[in-house]
């Protein structure tokens, strides 16, 4: 993936993993479930990778995100920034996680160690007032 | 006009479908929509009366006007990541 990125104007080549941990919130996670309007958190990817190239000057920013079930130590995302110079490829990438955390219409059902299974609260997308 | 309705999450658990054709009169907006799916009772009347929806893909204000074919997403709070 990184690879993928790199091009010779690159000095820099940065690759991001969100993993599935054991505790979320202090309780027991045995696996997790992934659920995705895919088209549209495709295109929402595709629009912040364009933001954060946009802003920070990098080079190419390729981003990931895994649907189905996952086990603890499994990446569900992945988020990999070239760029001619690091500042720029961290901030990128800081900037792609976050956004995609409150943008891209994403679900996650974690199953708990007790038998118990529950959506994960998340953020409510912002809406601009003109479309 | 007809329109195509989403859920997901949440709302696909409250819906008990993942998709609704919904018809409406020509006009209408989403705000419209989502009175026309909390009136029909069931798991769809605890749909938020202000619910985040995406209209063909694009967030979208519950003003936005519709058209025949259009695909409305109810967008619980995501958590992707």
């Amino acid at each position: 993936m990184l690879g993928g990125a790199l091009t010779p104007a690159d000095g820099a080549a940065l690759l991001f993993w969100g993993v599935v941990r054991e505790q979320n919130d202090g309780r027991a996670v045995s696996q997790l479930e992934y659920s995705a309007y895919g088209p549209m958190a495709q295109r929402e990817m595709l629009r912040i990778a364009d933001e954060a190239r946009a802003r920070f000057g990098t080079g190419a920013i390729h981003v990931v995100h895994r649907v189905g079930r996952l086990e603890i130590g499994e990446a569900s995302v992945a988020i990999a920034v070239a760029s001619p110079h690091r500042g720029e490829a961290y901030e990128a990438s800081r900037y792609v996680i976050e956004q995609l955390k409150q943008r891209v219409p994403v679900w996650k059902r974690e199953g708990y160690l007790d038998g118990h299974a529950e959506w994960v609260p998340g953020f409510a997308p912002a809406v601009e007032a003109a479309r | 006009m007809i329109v195509r309705s989403l859920f997901f999450a949440t709302y696909r658990d409250m819906a008990g479908h993942d998709e609704l054709a919904v018809e409406l009169p020509s006009g209408a907006r989403v705000a419209d929509l989502v009175g026309s799916l909390r009136a029909r009772g069931g798991g769809l009347a605890r749909l938020p009366d202000s619910p985040v929806v995406a209209v063909n893909m694009d967030y979208a204000p519950l003003a936005t006007e519709l058209a025949d074919g259009d695909e409305v997403a109810f967008i619980p709070p995501v958590a992707g990541g």
